[in-house]
């Protein structure tokens, strides 16, 4: 910004020991009558974010019937699974886990979101369970390597951020707290994206089962070290209402969230809710449960957060680890440096491979046939 | 047994009399009723579900009373049954009621093996009940009968369909015992999406051939009743022990913010079926279904895979005593041709371990035998070596003896010709 302060033509050429006043006057006249402009750049900023247009990869995982495409569909109030296909019980006992995506463009208010919602049908469905979270890490991992290899390339103009920004993993509320698919998924996860826990279905619970199962699960998320998204904290010369919405956001995770397709009328009201015999659960409600908290989480204030986690923290550890295991496995092969680096995943450089493979036979050939050799001289000395 | 009964009085002539006055044998059912009262009775409920599900809640709300129990934690190994038997009474009549619960259902990563323990369980009941019957003095009327004789299935409330642990269990269960499936929890599910859910989860037990109990239809006091709840399968059921203010009553009740479920409202869920069912109707009609159908099909099982039948290759019948004789005396047979055997190999093993060391006697012998015979070789070598040397010594000495005498006959011609030989060398 120092640069910006241009230097003004000295108007009075006076001696070198009166310059500094005079200088002074006319810097505290500019600031007070012509104002730069670059305060316009958060404005140039949102403009062209507008243009660009934002993308957000949401990843939702947990056992089937817990109400993740209903939560889905709730938070962005569209109907992103038209057909779908549910397998039968007798299908699904060696079930395993695929990974499907769905693509939809929405728009609001000129702001236009590519929103990618990544689902995973089979996962604990099947009545042995053992390692169904690898295909979900190596999905992950899977897009790294994708944007890794795109970052790294010579055309940078057009890459496609598939990256997931952020995993919302169901709890079920039936039970006493976490499991041990839980916890090994939410393990397996941790490092690779961020997750956020849900209490799925809450309105089997009662307030009080809410919060002793919330107790209990943050309880549980430190013993077994879990590392969750956490919320950064808000800046402190925000406004003690914002201060203080933000506390109670911390303190109600995890969210015990309830979704809905339908919508039904209360209190004169259409609302999205769902209608039993004894009464209506509003889903916007914020005493029925927290999904407004998890929507204004997710979309209004912290969507942008954990794209930059994700990019920042997540990614940068995995760029990291995969050159470190490049170099050192380029190390042990003593294969020459090149600039690119080879990827385990792929083979952009097939003509090297093949010169060094020749390379290699040709060597071990010449190693046998010196053993020959020695071995026939060592005869003929005996 | 009283189906075998009624056969044999049909092959018999039977008269059809009418009676003059009151004879007064109407009143057996009542002798028999006041004989079981006294007695007291006996029921063992099996609650197979999740950790988590609402069993203990459900027992606790169904009997009224506070089973003590505490929350099963999610992290156990395996699967291990916890029965636990108590005792109930209710106006005069005396019930021993056995609640046993599966632990740790569910909750690890790999399920295959879930359903084991819990198969065991009813088989090892199934066992004891066997033993005391085929002992030789039993005491049958005084025997605490611990078999299982309902087994609720705790179905959690997904609103698709089963789980295919759910399956897997039930499909390994059905055949042992009596089966009434479930709906846990049903206060998250909607009244529409309940309709659905249970329409799948009947069509997949029967697409499976899960045979679940169905409520008994041919006695017409309770038919009509039955075959209505029959449609009602499975129970979709809410517990709760808390009392909730509703009106000016208080009921047994789930208080929510947007309202009150109440347990005993047919409305709001199916628990006052269920308690019909279970207890105020079916009870009894499901011991006789434990006994006189799973029991039985499990000592046919037992006793066939003894090797006893009920009729020899002639189709006469056998009693069991001959069968047991020919059992003993085959069993005895088997021993003492197993000790045959037995001797036989031992015998033969050791024939082998003697013929292998003779062989190697043999060889060491052998070798031996060589290497004395190298060795004689040598010595005579030796021998010849050492002639050789001393003929040489020997000659060496006449040599040298012949050589002194000559010098002595000519000491100077040889120092002169010493000299010249040394000049010679010098140049």
């Amino acid at each position: 910004m120092s640069s910006l302060l241009y230097r003004l033509p000295s108007p009075f050429p006076c001696a070198s020991g009166c310059l500094p006043q005079c200088i002074t006057n006319t810097w505290k006249n500019l600031r007070e009558k012509e104002y730069v402009g670059f305060a316009t750049l958060p404005n140039q900023v949102h403009r062209k974010s507008v243009k660009k247009g934002f993308d957000f990869t949401l990843m939702v995982a947990g056992e089937s019937g817990l109400g993740k495409s209903t939560l889905v569909n709730s938070l962005f109030l569209t109907d992103l699974h038209k057909d779908r296909k549910l397998l039968n019980a007798e299908e699904r006992i060696s079930q395993t886990v695929e990974i499907t995506k769905h693509t939809v463009d929405i728009e609001e208010k000129g702001v236009k979101l590519k929103l990618t919602i990544v689902d995973t049908p089979g996962f604990g469905d099947a009545v042995n369970n053992t390692e169904c979270w690898r295909p979900i890490t190596d999905y992950i991992d899977q897009q790294f390597e994708q944007y890794f290899r795109d970052e790294s390339g010579l055309n940078r103009k057009n890459i496609q951020d598939n990256r997931v920004h952020c995993c919302l993993y169901f709890i079920p509320p039936f039970g006493h707290g976490l499991r041990p698919v839980d916890i090994e998924f939410m393990k397996a996860l941790q490092d690779k994206v961020n997750v956020v826990p849900l209490i799925s279905k809450a309105d089997c619970l009662m307030p009080s089962e809410i919060k002793k199962l919330k107790e209990r699960l943050r309880e549980e998320i430190d013993k077994y070290g879990i590392k969750i998204y956490q919320f950064p904290d808000c800046d402190s010369d925000e406004d003690e209402e914002f201060k203080q919405q933000d506390r109670e956001l911390k303190e109600s995770t995890p969210f015990a969230v309830i979704g809905s397709n339908t919508v039904v009328e209360a209190r004169g009201q259409r609302v999205r809710g769902r209608l039993y015999p004894w009464g209506i659960v509003e889903v916007e409600n914020q005493s029925h449960c927290d999904f407004v908290k998890l929507r204004t989480m997710l979309i209004r204030t912290h969507m942008h957060d954990l794209k930059d986690i994700t990019c920042d923290c997540h990614y940068e550890n995995y760029r990291a680890q995969c050159i470190q295991t490049m170099t050192s496995k380029m190390n042990a092969d003593k294969r020459v440096e090149s600039p690119i680096p080879i990827l385990p995943l792929s083979t952009p450089d097939v003509e090297t491979e093949k010169l060094i493979k020749m390379k290699d036979e040709e060597l071990r050939r010449m190693q046998q046939m010196l053993q020959k050799m020695q071995q026939q001289m060592h005869e003929q000395d005996l | 047994m009283a189906a075998t009964d009624v056969d044999i009085f049909s092959n018999e002539e039977k008269r059809n009399l009418s009676l003059g006055g009151h004879v007064g044998f109407d009143s057996l059912p009542d002798q028999l009723v006041s004989k079981s009262v006294t007695q007291g009775f006996c029921f063992n409920i099996l609650c197979v579900g999740e950790t988590g599900i609402g069993k203990s809640t459900l027992m606790n709300t169904l009997f009224n009373t506070m089973f003590e129990n505490e929350e099963a934690s999610h992290y156990q190994n395996g699967v291990y049954l916890r029965p636990r038997t108590y005792d109930l009474q209710e106006s005069n009549v005396h019930l021993k009621l056995t609640i046993v619960d599966t632990v740790g259902f569910g909750d690890q990563i790999n399920k295959e093996d879930s359903y084991k323990p819990i198969v065991d369980y009813i088989d090892t009941q199934f066992e004891n009940y066997l033993q005391e019957e085929l002992k030789i003095k039993r005491s049958l009327f005084n025997y605490h009968d611990t078999r299982i004789h309902i087994c609720l299935y705790f179905i959690a409330p997904t609103g698709h369909s089963l789980k295919s642990l759910d399956l897997v269990t039930m499909k390994k269960l059905d055949s042992k015992v009596n089966i009434i499936p479930i709906i846990a929890k049903a206060d998250t599910i909607s009244k529409s999406e309940l309709h659905k859910f249970k329409i799948k989860i009947m069509s997949e037990l029967v697409s499976n051939g899960v045979q679940i109990y169905q409520f008994p239809t041919d006695d017409e006091a309770v038919t009509e009743i039955n075959a209505s709840m029959n449609a009602h399968l499975p129970f979709a059921v809410v517990g709760s022990v808390e009392e909730v203010k509703v009106g000016n009553k208080t009921v047994r009740a789930r208080q929510y913010p947007w309202g009150v479920v109440q347990v005993e409202n047919e409305s709001h869920c199916d628990f006052v079926k269920l308690r019909e069912m279970l207890i105020r109707v079916n009870m009894e009609d499901l011991r006789e279904q434990t006994h006189a159908r799973h029991y039985e099909l499990y000592r046919r099982c037992k006793l066939e895979e003894m090797g006893f039948k009920d009729t020899d290759p002639d189709s006469q019948p056998f009693s069991l005593q001959e069968t047991y004789e020919a059992k003993r005396k085959e069993f005895l047979g088997d021993l003492q041709r197993k000790e045959e055997e037995m001797r036989q190999m031992f015998v033969n093993k050791v024939k082998e371990t003697e013929a292998e060391l003779k062989e190697k006697e043999r060889e060491l012998h052998d070798k031996f035998e060589q290497l004395k015979r190298m060795h004689q070789e040598e010595k005579r070598k030796v021998e010849e070596k050492r002639r050789d040397l001393e003929e040489e010594m020997n000659a060496f000495n006449r040599r040298k003896v012949a050589a002194e005498t000559l010098s002595l006959s000519q000491p100077l011609k040889k120092d002169k010709d010493k000299k010249k030989n040394s000049a010679a060398e010098v140049i």
